[in-house]
C-alpha cells in the first residue's frame, strides 16, 4: 500500500520573471517500508521533490497524498502539526539544537507531540542505544563527531513514530566509516522496525544499498528502478501462520 | 522545555549576552541614579523646608494667608497648642507671632519677616538652633536679642553683637522702631531664607509692636513623619471644626503653604522618569539589534524547529522568553547594582560644595543624599519588563518569516 503519491507535482521557481522548472510533472508512489534513494546531478529537483513530500514547500501545481491525505490543502499551521506527527528529517547540516544534550535533542520533539515524560525517557533511552549512542546521551552536539551527531538525528526522526523518513543528503558530510555505520543504523531500523527511508543524495555509497533508486533530471523522473536482488521481501502475516 | 531552552539560547553566546547585560545594567544604574539624585536633593529640600521654615501644618487666621498683616490673630493659642499636642504622630508645637518688616544697620537696610518665638518650644518644631554658624541661639529672659542669617549679616556688613534696627507697624499702624543686638547667625541650605527671616524672642515683639497677650499670627507643627501630614491635618480640622467653620482659623499643610515645592519635587521626578524612559527605548534598540543577529545566525536551526514541526506560536514564544530572559537579567543586575550605589551614597553623601552657592540660592542642600523608594524600583522593574515584551515582538517576527525549506539548507 502506497503511504506516499504525489499526482503531477510541479513546482516553479520565479514564475513571473524567468520561470524555473525544479519539479516538472512527477508522479510517484512510494510503499510502506521502501528505502529509497532520490538521485541526480546537483540542480535537478532532488531537495525539492523532498521538500514537497514532507510538506516544506508547496507545489506550484500538482497534489501530494500521504496515506490518502492530500498535503496541499493543509493551512501552513495545520501541515506544521501533520510533520510533527508523521514525518521525520534528517538533514545534510544535522540541525541540532547545540544547547542540548543528544537525549534533550531526541526528547524535544515528542516533548512538542506532548508524550508523558516516562514515556519520552523509555524512547529516548531506546533510539539511543539503536544508534549506539546511550553512552553519549549527555553530551551536547558540540562533543559529538559528525557522524554521531547524524546518528542523533536520525534517532531524533524516528523518535516520533513517523510514517517516513525525508533525509536530505544526509552523508554528503560524513567519512566513509561514519557514512557506513549511519548506513547500517538506518537499513537495520528498516529492516526491524520497517521504517521507510527516502534520501535526497549523490553518494553513491547510499545509491550502493539503496533499494529503490529514483533519478531525476531537469525536474523529471528520467528513471526508477528497484532493485530487486536487494528488496525486502514483505511479510504476508497469513503466509507466517 | 520551551523555558529552558530559551534560557540556555541566551548563554549560548555568552560575550554578546553579557554585552547587552552590562549595557541594560549600566543604563539603568545611570538612569536610576540619576533619579535617586535628584528625589535625594527635592526630598531633602522638602525636609530640610519642613524642619527650618514652614513644619508639616500651620495654623492662621483666614486674613492673614490674604494679606499676611500681624492684625489678623488666633487668640487662645495655648489651649489650640495643647489639643494638638495629644494627637499621635505629632513631635512639637509652638506659636509665633509674624510680622513684616525692615530691618537696618549703619551701613544698609533690607525687608524682612520679623519671627517671634518662644526659643525652647521652637526647638521642638525647627531645626534653627542646629544652623547657627555664629554665636548662639535665642536665649529666654534675655532682652532684644536677635538671632539673623548669615545672608543678611553679610548683606548689612554686621556681626555678632552689632546692633541693628527693626522698622515694623505696630497693631494700630504706626511705624515703631526697636534696637536689637545679634546673638546667633544662622546658615540654612536656602540663602533666601537666611537673607529674609529673623528671629527675635515672642515677648519682645509682642511689646514692640503691641500685640495682645493671648494671641498670635501662627501655630507650628512638627510631625514624626512627613507621610501623615494630612492623616494628622485632618484630625486637627475635625477638632477644632466648629472655629474654622467660623473662619477662625485655617489649617494647611505644608504642600498648601508652599505648594511649588511639591511642583518641583513632581516635576523632578517626571523629568527623571522620561530620562529613564529615554534611556529603556535607546537600550530596547540594542535588545533588537542583538536578538536579530541571534535570529539570522540561527536561521538553519529555526528552519529545522520548523520543519519538525514546531508551531510558529511555540517558536514566537521560545524568541520572546529568550528576549525577556536577556533583558530582565540586565534589568535585575541593573536593579541590584543602582541599589548598592544609591544605598552606599545615601550614607556616604555626595559633596556638592564646589557648586553650593548656586544651589543654595535655589533652596538647595550642598550635599546630596540620593534616595530612592522602593515604589521607584517596582516602577522601574516593570517598565523593563514591558520594554523587553516590546523589544522581543520583531525578532520573534522576524523569525516566524523564515521558509522552513530554504531555512535549513542555509550555508550548506
Amino acid at each position: 500500500m502506497s503511504i506516499i503519491t504525489t499526482k503531477n507535482l510541479e513546482k516553479i521557481y520565479n514564475e513571473s520573471i524567468v520561470p524555473v522548472h525544479a519539479i516538472n510533472n512527477i508522479s510517484l508512489s512510494f510503499e510502506k517500508g521502501e528505502f529509497t534513494a532520490i538521485v541526480g546531478p546537483s540542480g535537478c529537483g532532488k531537495t525539492t521533490l523532498l521538500n514537497l513530500l514532507g510538506g516544506l514547500d508547496k507545489p506550484t501545481s500538482g497534489e501530494v497524498f500521504i496515506d490518502g491525505i492530500n498535503l496541499t490543502e493543509f493551512s501552513s499551521n495545520k501541515i506544521i502539526n501533520f510533520r510533527l506527527r508523521n514525518i521525520g528529517f534528517v538533514f545534510q547540516a544535522y540541525n541540532l539544537i547545540p544547547v542540548l544534550t543528544a537525549k534533550e535533542n531526541v526528547e524535544f520533539i515528542m516533548e512538542l507531540q506532548g508524550i508523558p515524560k516516562q514515556k519520552r525517557e523509555e524512547r529516548v533511552v531506546h533510539l539511543l542505544e539503536q544508534v549506539g549512542l546511550k553512552e553519549r546521551m549527555n553530551n551536547r552536539p558540540g562533543e559529538l563527531s559528525g557522524g554521531q551527531q547524524q546518528r542523533v538525528a536520525v534517532a531524533r526522526a524516528l523518535a516520533s513514530k513517523p510514517k517516513f523518513v525525508l533525509a536530505d543528503e544526509p552523508t554528503a558530510n560524513l567519512d566513509s566509516t561514519s557514512t557506513g555505520n549511519l548506513l547500517d543504523i538506518m537499513l537495520k531500523l528498516n529492516e526491524m522496525e520497517n521504517t521507510t527511508f527516502i534520501f535526497a543524495t549523490h553518494d553513491s555509497r547510499v545509491m550502493k544499498r539503496a533499494r529503490r533508486i529514483i533519478t531525476l533530471d531537469d525536474g523529471k523522473v528520467v528513471q526508477d528502478e528497484n532493485i530487486k536482488q536487494n528488496m525486502k521481501k514483505q511479510v504476508n502475516p497469513a503466509d507466517e501462520n | 522545555m520551551l523555558f529552558s531552552i530559551a534560557w540556555k539560547n541566551v548563554w549560548r553566546n555568552k560575550l554578546r549576552s553579557l554585552i547587552v547585560i552590562l549595557s541594560i545594567s549600566l543604563g539603568l544604574l545611570g538612569g536610576l541614579f540619576y533619579l535617586a539624585f535628584a528625589n535625594g536633593m527635592v526630598q531633602h529640600q522638602i525636609d530640610a523646608t519642613i524642619k527650618t521654615q514652614i513644619s508639616n501644618i500651620q495654623l492662621h487666621n483666614p486674613k492673614y494667608m490674604l494679606d499676611n498683616e500681624v492684625k489678623y490673630t488666633i487668640s487662645s493659642p495655648d489651649s489650640i497648642i495643647n489639643k494638638i499636642e495629644e494627637i499621635k504622630g505629632v513631635r512639637g508645637v509652638t506659636s509665633r507671632i509674624k510680622s513684616t518688616a525692615m530691618v537696618s544697620s549703619a551701613i544698609t537696610g533690607a525687608g524682612i519677616t520679623i519671627i517671634g518665638i518662644n526659643p525652647v518650644k521652637e526647638k521642638n518644631v525647627t531645626n534653627l538652633y542646629k544652623k547657627i554658624i555664629e554665636g548662639t541661639y535665642l536665649i529666654p529672659g534675655k532682652k532684644y536679642q536677635i538671632f539673623i542669617g548669615q545672608k543678611l549679616a553679610d548683606k548689612l556688613k554686621v556681626k555678632v553683637r552689632s546692633k541693628i534696627v527693626i522698622a515694623a507697624l505696630d497693631m494700630s499702624g504706626n511705624i515703631i522702631y526697636g534696637a536689637f543686638r545679634i546673638v546667633g547667625i544662622f546658615k540654612t541650605e536656602s540663602t533666601n531664607f537666611d537673607l529674609s527671616n529673623v528671629f527675635v524672642l515672642k515677648n519682645d515683639l509682642r511689646k514692640l509692636i503691641g500685640f495682645p497677650a493671648k494671641q498670635t499670627t501662627e501655630i507650628a507643627v512638627l510631625l514624626n513623619d512627613n507621610n501623615q501630614t494630612n492623616y494628622v491635618a485632618n484630625k486637627i480640622k475635625k477638632i477644632f471644626s466648629k472655629a474654622i467653620s467660623e473662619k477662625k482659623y485655617e489649617v494647611e499643610t505644608w504642600v498648601e503653604i508652599q505648594p511649588a515645592l511639591k511642583l518641583i519635587n513632581e516635576m523632578f521626578i517626571q523629568y527623571s522618569m522620561i530620562f529613564l524612559i529615554i534611556i529603556l527605548v535607546a537600550l530596547s534598540f540594542g535588545i533588537v539589534n542583538t536578538m536579530l543577529m541571534a535570529i539570522m545566525e540561527r536561521v538553519r536551526e529555526l528552519g529545522m524547529l520548523m520543519a519538525i514541526g514546531m508551531s510558529k506560536m511555540k517558536i514566537f514564544l521560545m524568541i520572546m522568553l529568550e528576549t525577556i530572559f536577556l533583558s530582565i537579567t540586565g534589568g535585575a543586575a541593573g536593579l541590584f547594582i543602582s541599589w548598592i550605589a544609591i544605598t552606599i551614597t545615601h550614607k556616604t553623601g555626595i559633596d556638592l560644595s564646589v557648586v553650593s552657592e548656586g544651589l543654595n540660592a535655589l533652596g538647595y542642600s550642598s550635599f546630596v543624599h540620593p534616595m530612592l523608594g522602593l515604589t521607584y524600583y517596582i516602577l522601574i522593574g516593570s517598565l523593563v519588563i514591558v520594554t523587553a515584551i516590546t523589544s522581543s515582538v520583531l525578532p520573534a517576527r522576524k523569525a516566524l518569516k523564515l521558509n522552513p525549506a530554504e531555512a535549513v539548507r542555509q550555508n550548506v
